[in-house]
């Protein structure tokens, strides 16, 4: 409704709601009922377009000397490599280099269109994207460690016996069963997605609230050019949420994987 | 006599409480990263990916908050 054209008339739909995450279809142009085609499914694809041409011609005549494009794309694989792989997961983390900086590039994309003008919604704010990210990570966590222990009930019995006394046993079980493959896969989908829905919520109450009140009263005026700039603050702030929600998930995913691959507790 | 309408949803009452917790949480996180860097730089970077670990985690909290909020919207 308001996300594909804001417009400055006298009913500013004020409080923004839940609706205002749903956009109109673009294939059947504008209706409301459609959501097979629409802004967010552009910006999903723009994303993986994005990202794998960028790699692609970025990587295509590797030089000793980089030029710019090698250098970005070197210098965030080298980041997530040294700084999130080999430091969360130790040596062997250079095998889950890939995964993970492709996570945290497509990531980190899907988020910066959260305030990028004209895109100005992240995807991630639909808890559909970060929930089948962070399946894949469950799932890859759970393999791994299953490959690690030599099947899929001793890596259960690594993740769910600690070493204690037997006594113990039956109130730590539930507790590792419930934090390890309960709340994990949740907390990191609901995290991501949580942090981008808030963040659009936010700079809506304030951008309509600046147009709700200036509307409402000419005297207010003074009170909307105050609500405007601060959501050119809290876009410097959603700035930095989304480089570190990016970073939390990627290094979230590298300690889970890490726990699994552990030969102690 | 002059009589209010007080209207809107308890949940952002409830919310506010809900973010108290959280909020304690991260401050005793970063007190602790800024404490031990003081008395100690070099480990800042060893501890770092800690410090955002334990940030996420505790700050899930305050964001399972915001999403129930939805979530059970109208439903209680």
């Amino acid at each position: 409704m308001t996300g594909q054209s804001i417009v400055l008339a006298a009913d500013v739909p004020f409080p923004p709601s839940v609706e205002d995450f749903y956009l109109p279809s673009i294939l059947p142009w504008g209706t409301h009922d459609s959501y097979w085609f629409t802004k967010i499914t552009v910006l999903l694809w723009l994303a993986v377009a994005i990202l794998i041409v960028y790699f692609l011609v970025s990587y295509r005549k590797p030089q000793l000397v980089p030029t710019k494009k090698q250098w970005l794309a070197e210098s965030i694989y080298g980041f997530v490599r040294n700084n999130i792989s080999v430091e969360m997961i130790g040596p062997r983390g250079v095998q889950f280099a890939p995964y993970l900086t492709t996570l945290f590039c497509f990531i980190l994309l899907m988020n910066l269109f959260g305030i990028v003008p004209f895109l100005q919604i992240s995807p991630n704010s639909h808890i559909a994207f970060p929930a089948v990210l962070a399946v894949i990570s469950y799932v890859m966590f759970i393999y791994v460690g299953a490959k690690h222990h030599g099947g899929f009930f001793k890596y259960m019995r690594f993740a769910l016996v600690p070493p204690a006394p037997w006594f113990i046993l039956p109130l730590l079980i539930p507790i590792e069963f419930f934090s390890t493959f309960m709340v994990r896969p949740f907390s990191l989908a609901v995290r991501l997605f949580a942090n981008m829905f808030a963040g659009h919520m936010l700079l809506l109450v304030f951008t309509l609230g600046g147009f709700a009140m200036i509307s409402a009263n000419a005297w207010f005026t003074p009170f909307s050019i105050v609500s405007w700039v601060l959501t050119i603050a809290l876009t410097f702030l959603e700035f930095l949420v989304i480089c570190l929600q990016a970073y939390v998930f990627t290094v979230l995913t590298a300690s889970y994987v890490q726990g699994a691959i552990a030969d102690e507790h | 006599m002059l009589s209010a309408d007080v209207v809107g949803s308890t949940a952002a009452i409830g919310y506010g409480l809900a973010a108290i917790g959280p909020g304690i949480g991260v401050g005793l996180v970063f007190s602790a990263y800024i404490q031990s860097t003081a008395r100690q730089p070099e480990s800042s970077r060893l501890t770092l990916p800690y410090v955002w670990i334990g940030f996420a985690v505790i700050e899930a909290l305050a964001l399972l908050g915001i999403a129930f909020g939805f979530i059970w919207q109208g439903q209680l």
